[in-house]
């Protein structure tokens, strides 16, 4: 079931005009040898949505976003964001045009305090001067909930907070739109918990969020809209309570056939 | 007795200043960069070269040259890691040895060319500097240039630590060594941050060959020797570790000044014995590690040698 409405209707409050897209991928095909992890991606992202990414496991979601941070160039398809063709663009250029992403296993710079690896991403990502990088730093550990442990080594730091530390450190860069990777994966009931309220948080500070996530109840909390792929393509995409109903996406990601 | 092994402790103490300086640049690239750079030795040779003939051809005086010559081998080095270093890690973990081998072959054989085989020396250009002591209490005596060259090994380590530490470029850097593709989405230019300890390396192994060249004469053939004197105080002082260079060229010279009181052909050997040991205790640890500490581990070796046995013994298998 693909939803394709009509222009200018589409948003879920019919009176605000329409958002401008901020991240477009056009026919993205993407291809590990004779597999096709991506196979013709279509996908968009309208400005100050929160777009949950569902699939079964291969489906190619975390190629996905690898291809639109720019970890690995596709083989064909066109990637843009703000207006602007990036589908040649290194990682961080994309990330000075304001696209973070993290990672699905946390990967924190070992070796550098919680506070330094937030500070380089304020200096490097976030353009600003050392001592407006500081305050961003701070500000970023304060949003985060991470300002205790703002001089512990990242090395000793456990699962949510190294899953905290992905999100201080993509936003530290000052992004447009963040790519969250399977940011609640391993927690627990009660860590999911506040780490859906910190993502609340962003989205609520006008953040445009892109999520991909296996639990569904936590992703349904926060998201406007659903995508499910399945085998490199796009299968479904719309109204989240729509997609999960929706036949197709009960075959393959839950692995049922319906009644 | 008593005082000639004191005099050696100190000679050899302050020859680790030398050790530390050209050691330092390699452990820079071989943590941050994960690139080891085989031509080092000879980059420190270039810079000796260079300076000499910026003093003898340009009339230069001393300090000036190396200001001169420095930012010119830092230049290079952030050129050849644009230009080679950064395909040859492209092209899988042989690559980089053998276009570093190679390059250390050309710049021997371009050196040879453009100056000559002769040994060639800093030593008169630096006056009495080459000769002169301090007398310490207890009939010690310490060349100054030993000491010059100590406290400026103190001085570039300390500083290089303060950049890694306190810099945007130090953080940038220390953040790439962690993980490239996690630092370039964070919006650190990781080519750049690379090219930069490139430059800093290569740098700090001209210095180093400044050194050498003053403290006794260097042929265009140099390099090798001090490109393995370089690697055994990394690996005594621990790979990638800038603090453990300056203790690793520390133990590397004091262990050849001991092993000089007994012959000459000792000291070198003496060096090389400790640099043996030390890989094998740190190997040794790392396996330890793996298995629980050094307790547990040797008793489990042990057990599973006596289960063989016991096996073979009673016709079980294997």
């Amino acid at each position: 079931m693909t939803q394709h409405p009509s222009p200018g209707t589409g948003d879920l409050h019919n009176d605000a005009p329409p958002r401008a897209v901020v991240l477009s991928a056009d026919r993205l095909v993407k291809r590990f040898g004779s597999l096709r992890a991506l196979d013709t991606v279509s996908f968009h992202v309208r400005d100050g949505e929160a777009v949950g990414v569902v699939g079964p496991n291969g489906a190619g979601k975390t190629t996905l976003f690898a291809a639109l941070a720019g970890t690995f160039p596709v083989n064909e398809g066109r990637i843009s964001f703000g207006g602007q063709a990036i589908t040649h663009a290194s990682a961080e250029t994309r990330n000075a045009l304001g696209l973070a992403r993290t990672y699905q296993v946390p990967r924190p710079f070992l070796g550098m305090t919680v506070f330094e690896n937030v500070l380089v991403a304020a200096q490097a990502g976030g353009g600003a001067g050392q001592a407006e990088a500081r305050d961003l730093a701070a500000d970023v550990l304060a949003r985060t909930g991470l300002m205790p442990l703002a001089n512990v080594p990242a090395a000793a730091t456990g699962l949510l907070d190294r899953k905290r530390l992905e999100v201080a450190r993509a936003i530290a860069t000052r992004p447009r739109v963040i790519l969250l990777d399977e940011i609640g994966g391993g927690l627990t009931e009660a860590e999911l918990v506040k780490l859906i309220a910190l993502i609340d948080s962003l989205k609520a500070a006008g953040l445009t969020i892109v999520w991909i996530e296996h639990i569904l109840h936590a992703l349904l909390k926060v998201v406007t809209r659903l995508v499910c792929m399945a085998e490199g393509r796009v299968l479904a995409e719309g109204d989240p309570q729509e997609v999960m109903k929706d036949p197709s996406v009960r075959r393959a990601y839950l692995g049922s056939d319906p009644e | 007795m008593l005082d000639t092994f004191f005099q050696a402790l100190v000679q050899g103490t302050l020859l680790g200043g030398y050790y530390a300086i050209i050691a330092v640049g390699l452990s820079l690239m071989v943590g941050v960069v994960r690139f080891i750079n085989l031509a080092h030795g000879d980059l420190a040779v270039l810079g000796a070269l260079l300076t000499l003939a910026l003093i003898q051809g340009a009339g230069l005086p001393v300090l000036a040259a190396i200001m001169v010559m420095l930012p010119l081998m830092a230049a290079l080095g952030w050129f050849m890691h644009q230009t080679l270093f950064e395909r040859a890690m492209r092209g899988g973990f042989l690559l980089p040895i053998l276009v570093t081998i190679g390059l250390g072959a050309a710049l021997q054989n371009g050196m040879f060319g453009i100056w000559g085989s002769n040994t060639r020396s800093l030593g008169a250009d630096i006056g009495t500097l080459s000769w002169a002591g301090w007398s310490l209490p207890g009939g010690i005596i310490v060349g100054q240039l030993p000491v010059i060259i100590f406290v400026t090994a103190v001085l570039v380590i300390g500083a290089l630590h303060l950049v890694l530490k306190k810099t945007r470029l130090g953080r940038a850097i220390r953040a790439t060594a962690a993980d490239p593709e996690a630092a370039e989405m964070c919006g650190v230019d990781a080519r750049r941050a690379h090219r930069a300890a490139a430059a800093i390396a290569v740098a700090l192994a001209a210095l180093a060959g400044v050194f050498l060249a003053m403290r006794g004469q260097v042929t265009p053939y140099s390099g090798p020797a001090q490109l393995i004197f370089a690697f055994e105080a990394v690996v005594i002082g621990g790979i990638g570790s800038i603090w453990g260079t300056l203790i690793g060229g520390i133990i590397l010279g004091v262990s050849q000044a001991l092993g000089g009181l007994i012959s000459n052909q000792a000291s070198l050997l003496t060096g090389h014995l400790v640099f043996v040991a030390a890989l094998i205790w740190r190997l040794g640890r790392s396996w330890a590690a793996d298995h629980g500490g050094w307790r547990a581990s040797v008793r489990a070796a042990l057990a599973a040698r006596g289960l063989r046995r016991n096996a073979r013994r009673t016709g079980d298998l294997p």
